[in-house]
């Protein structure tokens, strides 16, 4: 997908004048947040669990080439096919030439954040193909042409007014209101149980590749990922090189850390696993089973400083923790992943170019490390991209410039004393009436939206210098 | 090596005062009360003349050359004492989490780092954890105000500051928080962050002083001055009055000195 990522602060704004969008978020915050706290607190060894998730990982991601080759055969074993995509191109080209050999008029889609990343539904539907979207978040903002603005729930951003309306737009409803939920829900249901049967292609993501026995593991809580998997001729799964695990209980493994960090329940409604074409005396499942394996810069972050990003598992609670992320939403990131963690993926995947404002939406308030259930040590890598976007000059120059010159006066102490002793009094005068500055030369986006509070007047090391003077020569 | 053993007589631990850049320009009076505390609960208190800042906003702005120089020279400042002691969770974070990361592989100053990463507390953490201080009976009765804790992020995640401040509080003066909604979550300073993304940031301190009004706050605490004048700046600029403090000044039964949001003259 193409990436708006540069226009960041633009879209931001945006977003904070959006009431409704305002409305959602704030649901959004202190509810995903209460659940899973919630879900946690009932899992006493939850710590543990998180330990041995990242053991598991740290473990494929050190065996990597070994376990994505052992994948590869296992799943040639059961009759499937494995393609390698180096780029987002590959995959959506590999994907096409599957589509159009099988003649397939219509595709179904269970979510897929690596079909976000690639862009796939543009190419097939380019290539006059159908595709229907059957996850219901993701159905919702293919009415509304939008990306996704949550990796779990991608039409989080939408008020159920919203949908209704989509709906109304879209659906061929007569004389029947929308008005519950439920009657949401139905309503999407008829429509896509059409698609489900008429498909010829089905292409989901995967949560795990599960390289023992060759079969991806897919976590819904709608059961449209099965009925995309088993209905139409072809299944093709699209994943990420780095959701490869060794066995099914590794994959088990992160499904309980990932489960309540996620969505705050203990389990998913549904948990499935699927490998191979149809065998003789199956009673469902698809004529051809392939799976496409994105590298998209993986094996580069692999090799480097950002290779504890792989561990991710996108779970989203760094999203859902993120004062940014909750303040903006998930469409002024610009590209397909957003808060902390998009901040680390979209510059490294998409270039610093255009992402470098992304690393710098971010207060360092470490939040997101802290309930990171893999332990990527978010705040540590976001800096790190600040570091390179120095490197790179991408920093504005009056920032760049000017904190330069403040490290460099750190290590003078005596100008630096001077200087504080002449600024602290400066800005005293300055706030004398009103107690406060409303606005200063350096620095002015402080005092775009607050005022700079007045100093007392005198630097600390002055005035202790004057008393111990003092007390030195009273002792006398 | 230490300083402690040029005045063997003495076995009150000898404590160097980080006093960080903000204190020192914008409140002096928080040092001043940092001082009085720490020797109230048995301390004996230096300040470095040499001291600056501890770099952090060249670190967080990618400066890693610079703000290894700036590291190098708190640690050779502040190794001769006892302890290092600062009342702000973001720069004695600096201190303890991130010097030994951004001097580690560094022939002898990683483990200098590390050293001084062990000796450095946040005031309050430090007057609770390591001196134990307490006092037998309340010193003064602040009681008859509505007070807030916002636990400023650094303090709290990389310090572990959370219930010390509180416990002192009760135990000095008397004072119960009034505990706001999401008092753990960040008030939009983050350094820099306020300055290049003013309007997220305004959004997040808007969030903040909704919070402390729900819960009719009167005074809002706080142990970090970056995060207290982001509010008090906040606060001033939308007119309304709640006042905001260090929780040092508070400590020290310093309710008579005007609050940062003070008026002027
Ligand atoms: S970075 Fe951590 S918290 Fe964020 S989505 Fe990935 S695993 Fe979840």
């Amino acid at each position: 997908m193409e990436s708006k990522s540069s226009e960041f602060l633009a879209r931001s704004s945006e977003a904070m004048r959006d009431e409704h969008l305002q409305s959602v978020l704030n649901k959004l915050r202190a509810g995903l947040e209460y659940k899973r706290k919630a879900a946690i607190l009932k899992i006493p060894n939850f710590e543990e669990l998180k330990e041995h998730a990242r053991a598991v990982k740290d473990h494929t991601l050190a065996n990597l080439d070994h376990y994505l080759e052992e994948f590869e055969s296992s799943v040639i074993e059961s009759g499937g096919h494995v393609h390698w995509a180096r780029t987002s191109a590959d995959l959506n080209r590999i994907a096409l030439e599957i589509c159009q050999k099988a003649g397939a008029l219509r595709v179904t889609k269970s979510k897929s954040m690596i079909a976000e990343e690639t862009g796939l539904n543009t190419v097939l539907e380019e290539a006059g193909i159908e595709v229907t979207e059957t996850d219901l978040g993701e159905y919702i903002i293919q009415l509304a042409e939008e990306p996704p603005s949550h990796i779990i729930g991608p039409a989080i951003h939408k008020t159920k007014q919203q949908v209704i309306d989509l709906f109304k737009n879209h659906h061929d409803l007569g004389e029947r209101e929308l008005e519950s939920v439920k009657s949401i829900v139905d309503e999407a249901r008829k429509v896509l149980r059409d698609k489900f049967c008429n498909a010829d292609v089905g292409i989901t993501g995967a949560n795990f590749l599960v390289a023992e026995t060759g079969r991806i593991g897919l976590v819904t809580n709608e059961g449209n990922g099965d009925l995309t998997a088993t209905l139409p001729r072809v299944h093709i799964a699209v994943a990420s090189i780095e959701k490869v695990v060794p066995t099914p209980e590794d994959a088990s493994a992160l499904l309980r850390v990932l489960v309540p960090s996620a969505t705050g329940q203990p389990i998913t409604s549904y948990v499935s696993f699927f490998g191979g074409p149809r065998k003789q005396g199956d009673p469902d499942g698809p004529e051809e089973f392939h799976v496409i394996l994105l590298d998209n810069n993986r094996t580069d972050m692999l090799a480097g400083e950002f290779r504890d990003m792989l561990r991710c598992i996108r779970c989203a609670t760094c999203l859902n923790h993120c004062p940014v992320y909750t303040s903006v939403g998930g469409h002024a990131y610009g590209w397909v992943y957003p808060g902390p963690m998009g901040s680390v993926l979209t510059p490294l995947m998409t270039g610093m170019g255009k992402a470098h404002l992304l690393p710098n939406a971010c207060s360092s308030c470490g939040r997101c490390e802290e309930v990171c259930p893999m332990g990527v040590p978010l705040p540590d890598m976001l800096r790190q991209l600040r570091t390179i976007e120095r490197e790179q000059g991408l920093t504005p120059a009056g920032w760049r410039w000017g904190l330069t010159a403040f490290m460099k006066l750190l290590q003078h102490p005596r100008i630096y004393h001077l200087g504080a002793r002449w600024t602290t009094a400066a800005l005293k005068r300055m706030g004398k009436k009103r107690g406060s500055i409303a606005s200063i030369p350096v620095g002015s986006g402080w005092t775009k939206v607050r005022e700079l509070p007045s100093p007392e007047g005198r630097t600390f090391q002055d005035l202790w210098r004057q008393k111990n003077r003092k007390g030195a020569s009273g002792n006398e | 090596m230490t300083k402690k053993s040029d005045d063997q007589k003495n076995s009150k631990p000898l404590v160097g005062l980080f006093i960080t850049c903000l204190v020192d320009l914008m409140r002096p009076s928080v040092g001043f009360a940092t001082v009085e505390l720490l020797e109230q609960a048995g301390c004996r208190v230096e300040v470095p003349e040499e001291q600056t800042c501890c770099g952090k906003p060249g670190y967080n702005s990618g400066d890693l050359a610079n703000a290894r120089d700036v590291a190098k020279r708190v640690i050779e400042i502040f190794e001769p004492y006892d302890y290092v002691v600062v009342p702000s969770g973001s720069c004695a974070g600096m201190i303890s989490r991130h010097y030994p990361k951004l001097l580690a592989g560094i022939p002898r100053w990683e483990n200098r780092a590390e050293v001084l990463a062990e000796k450095c507390f946040e005031l309050t953490g430090f007057l609770t954890d390591v001196m134990g201080f307490t006092a037998p009976a309340p010193l003064s009765d602040l009681s008859g105000r509505t007070f807030t804790y916002h636990d400023t992020c650094t303090g709290l995640r990389e310090m572990r500051v959370k219930a010390q401040p509180r416990q002192l509080l009760r135990n000095l003066r008397n004072v119960e928080i009034t505990e706001m909604k999401g008092t753990e979550e960040c008030c939009g300073f983050g350094g820099t962050f306020a300055a290049k993304m003013p309007d997220i940031s305004r959004h997040m301190v808007d969030a903040k002083i909704r919070r402390a009004e729900d819960a009719g706050a009167q005074i809002i605490l706080g142990g970090d001055m970056g995060c207290l004048m982001n509010i008090a700046g906040r606060m001033k600029r939308l007119g309304k009055d709640i006042e905001v403090r260090h929780v040092a000044e508070v400590l020290a039964g310093r309710l008579d000195i005007p609050a940062i949001n003070g008026k002027g003259e």
